[in-house]
């Protein structure tokens, strides 16, 4: 039977990011259509009428959206390579720091890396607290997963490279190696894992478009 | 699920998100110790329970505590599954109603709160928001009995909390939901026929007192 699977991203989002090393880990082909955000095609409108969003997932003409949505269909319905825990409580701490990740440190970064000049040595505390927090969370394993990768692993690509970028565009630092050394070693064991390497975008190109979309005197 | 299961609740009555968990149990029909917490003066469990956002609720589970109301009835769906799921069984499904409980999570209560607390030109904002958020959502539900089809489940028992407060919104908000959202007010009369969601859901009067104290503290009637 022949599945028709295409996924629509953007190359800077961390959140097609994410379901890229999802299908890689799975080992599922699929078709990529890059997005122009300030140029959505009517693919896009169609498939995500409400948010205009990407990552957007066609499977057989069934579009799925929200990567955190994307990413559990595409571990319930490829088998091999497990992302999310087999646990139902392993699953609620994964789902915990997912969403943790998505709802409380990714906003807090971005305040502290591109917020008012006003308040942002009280943003640098805040997302330095959170990112503490996440730190103890590793504790001595290799990933957030164990051995291998999982689903936190995959939800906090943004403190990756991304996070690198932020820094280096904003001038901000945060996660340095000093404060943050399980989380330092993490990030760059992240970016090796064979799976992510090849689906993460250039640092540089990175940088560049996150600091003019983010940076001053952008409205 | 063994009988002896040691289930307890942190939790705060009026809280929506609270509400979620005790319908969850309630469907499932499991025994379970309910503790309400004062929120001013969180107790030394919760605090040990839930040490990175010290909220309630929190499911603890023979001990091991579970966080986040969302994942708590995703937690007590996966671990009590031989009864009344919250999800279907077929892959694409369980997305779509994941991707309901995302947007329902996402875009109801901001507007909600800021329709009943507010008035003037913030409070006709709140209002446009609520009722676009809600144009969609009696768009979702079209004819279907519930939200996921012919089954109550989990889109249904997040949604069905903020019932207990439409009797508020239609009065501060002056509107009617029966006449601008015919097929939710349907489903809700539905819901309200199940017993998890009567015995959980407080008296919407209750909920217009709460709401009433609240404007008087922000000096708005």
């Amino acid at each position: 039977m022949a599945e028709e699977l295409s996924l629509l991203g953007m190359w800077a989002s961390p959140f097609s990011c994410r379901v890229k090393i999802a299908l890689k880990l799975k080992v599922v082909q699929y078709k990529y259509v890059e997005e122009d955000l300030f140029n959505k095609s009517p693919l896009l409108l169609k498939y995500n009428p409400i948010d205009k969003k990407v990552p957007v997932l066609v499977h057989n003409g069934n579009p799925l959206l929200e990567s955190l949505v994307i990413l559990e269909y595409i571990d319930e319905t490829w088998q091999g390579y497990p992302i999310f825990p087999k646990d139902p409580y392993e699953r609620a701490v994964a789902r915990f720091w997912a969403k943790f990740i998505d709802d409380k440190l990714l906003p807090a970064i971005r305040r502290a890396c591109w917020g008012e000049e006003k308040g942002r040595e009280k943003a640098v505390e805040e997302a330095t607290e959170l990112l503490q927090l996440l730190e103890m969370e590793l504790k001595e394993k290799r990933f957030f997963g164990g051995e291998t990768i999982g689903l936190v692993d995959i939800v906090a690509d943004t403190l990756s490279l991304w996070l690198t970028s932020f820094e280096e565009g904003s001038g901000v630092e945060l996660m340095t190696r000093e404060k943050f050394p399980k989380l330092s070693k993490w990030s760059h064991e992240f970016a090796s894992t064979s799976a992510v390497k090849e689906n993460l975008p250039p640092k540089d190109e990175l940088t560049v478009f996150l600091k003019s979309l983010f940076g001053k005197p952008a409205k | 699920m063994a009988d002896d299961d040691q289930v307890i609740l942190l939790d705060f009555w009026v809280s929506l998100f609270g509400m979620r968990v005790r319908i969850a149990l309630a469907e499932k029909e499991i025994k379970y110790e309910y503790r309400n917490e004062d929120l001013k003066n969180k107790s030394d469990l919760l605090l040990k329970m839930n040490p990175v956002n010290k909220k309630i609720p929190v499911l603890i589970h023979n001990g091991k505590p579970v966080c986040e109301s969302l994942i708590i009835v995703q937690y007590i769906d996966e671990v009590w599954k031989d009864r009344s799921p919250f999800m279907p069984s077929d892959p694409y499904e369980r997305a779509q109603a994941r991707f309901w409980v995302d947007f329902i999570d996402k875009k109801v209560y901001l507007p909600s709160v800021r329709l009943a607390t507010t008035k003037g030109e913030e409070q006709e904002a709140a209002k446009k928001e609520f009722f676009e958020v809600f144009e969609i959502l009696e768009g979702e539900l079209g004819d279907k009995p519930y939200f996921q089809g012919e089954a109550f489940g989990f889109v249904d028992i997040l949604l069905s909390t903020y019932t207990c407060y439409f009797h508020t919104f239609e009065t501060f908000g002056n509107f009617s939901m029966e006449v601008k959202f015919p097929k939710i007010t349907a489903w809700t009369k539905r819901c309200m026929q199940r017993e998890s969601v009567a015995k959980t859901l407080p008296d919407p009067k209750k909920m217009w007192e709460v709401v009433m104290e609240r404007r008087k503290g922000l000096g708005l009637d």
